[in-house]
């Protein structure tokens, strides 16, 4: 069986929901609490979202220094698959696993609503190319993706955007970037919710694109 | 020893709570408020040591600042 651990730092929130996601693809959810030094044995890494240390100084800049996080980034650099979900996005943007930063929304609302994404750019293990359009939840405050023209003409060059607001970014996001990955695809930060629309009667289903890109991807 | 940091937004990073701030004024009749930039001041108490200049901005290049949005100035004694 496959196994997924999800990485708990004070003040995640949707971690629980993350691992429930991970088991309804038939794989294993493994805990990790952020103290831990060495990664268990996992094929894949969740960086789930909340709001690690209060978001205290900017979001995921303690969570940053964790002491799992040097595990995780080795992981990554051995090309496993990792995905930073909303504020697990935020910690994978100040470790620089994947490039920009988020900003404040630029209408300075916490915003919580649907939106529809964009699938594109090179092929990950969280996601397809392809151009299909999903539908998933966004809840954040600081949800603005920013670069610098250097950093975004290379981003965009390379395909790493991945997810693009389908009607504009409602936080501001520079060229409407929801979700983007590092250089060689397997590191992926993204801004909305995959994990809370995985079942119907639930909001949706659509979330279930991303794990079922993980499952083929593990396969 | 004392320690000050100043970490404010480099130019052209999108500051949306500066500019609430600007309308604010704007709104309390200051009109003269052209431009609000909102940044982080850190106060530190750190000991004294010959490298304490540069370890202070290795502490604002690691920690304290966001350097792809953010710059910094540090002061000491």
């Amino acid at each position: 069986m496959r196994r997924v651990a999800v990485v708990t730092f004070p003040g995640s929130n949707c971690d629980a929901d993350a691992r429930h996601a991970v088991r309804l693809f038939g794989m294993e959810a493994v805990p990790v609490w952020h103290k831990d030094t060495a990664l268990p044995k996992v094929d894949a890494v969740i960086l789930p979202g909340g709001f690690s240390y209060g978001d205290y100084l900017r979001c995921g800049a303690i969570a940053r220094f964790s002491p799992i996080m040097p595990e995780v980034v080795r992981f990554a650099s051995q090309g496993g698959p990792v995905l930073g979900i909303c504020n697990g996005f935020q910690v994978l943007c100040e470790v620089g696993l994947v490039p920009g930063v988020l900003l404040r929304n630029s209408k300075l609302r916490f915003l919580c609503q649907d939106v529809n994404l964009r699938m594109e750019g090179k092929p990950t293990p969280w996601s397809r190319p392809g151009g299909e359009t999903i539908r998933i939840p966004i809840a954040h405050m600081e949800g603005h993706w920013f670069a610098d023209d250097e950093t975004l003409a290379r981003v965009e060059g390379e395909g790493q955007v991945i997810f693009r607001y389908a009607d504009g970014a409602p936080n501001g996001a520079m060229r409407d970037v929801a979700g983007v990955c590092n250089a060689s695809g397997n590191v992926v930060g993204l801004m909305p919710h995959p994990e809370r629309y995985v079942e119907a009667g639930v909001g949706g289903t659509d979330g279930r694109r991303v794990f079922e890109a993980l499952v083929e991807a593990l396969a | 020893m004392r320690a000050k940091v100043y970490v404010t937004l480099k130019a052209g990073v999108h500051d949306p709570a500066g500019k609430a701030v600007s309308g604010g004024l704007q709104s309390l009749g200051y009109s003269e408020v052209k431009e609000v930039r909102i940044g982080k001041f850190f106060e530190m108490e750190i000991e004294d040591r010959p490298d304490a200049e540069a370890r202070l901005r290795e502490m604002c290049e690691k920690l304290l600042a966001n350097t792809v949005i953010e710059r910094f100035r540090v002061e000491l004694g």
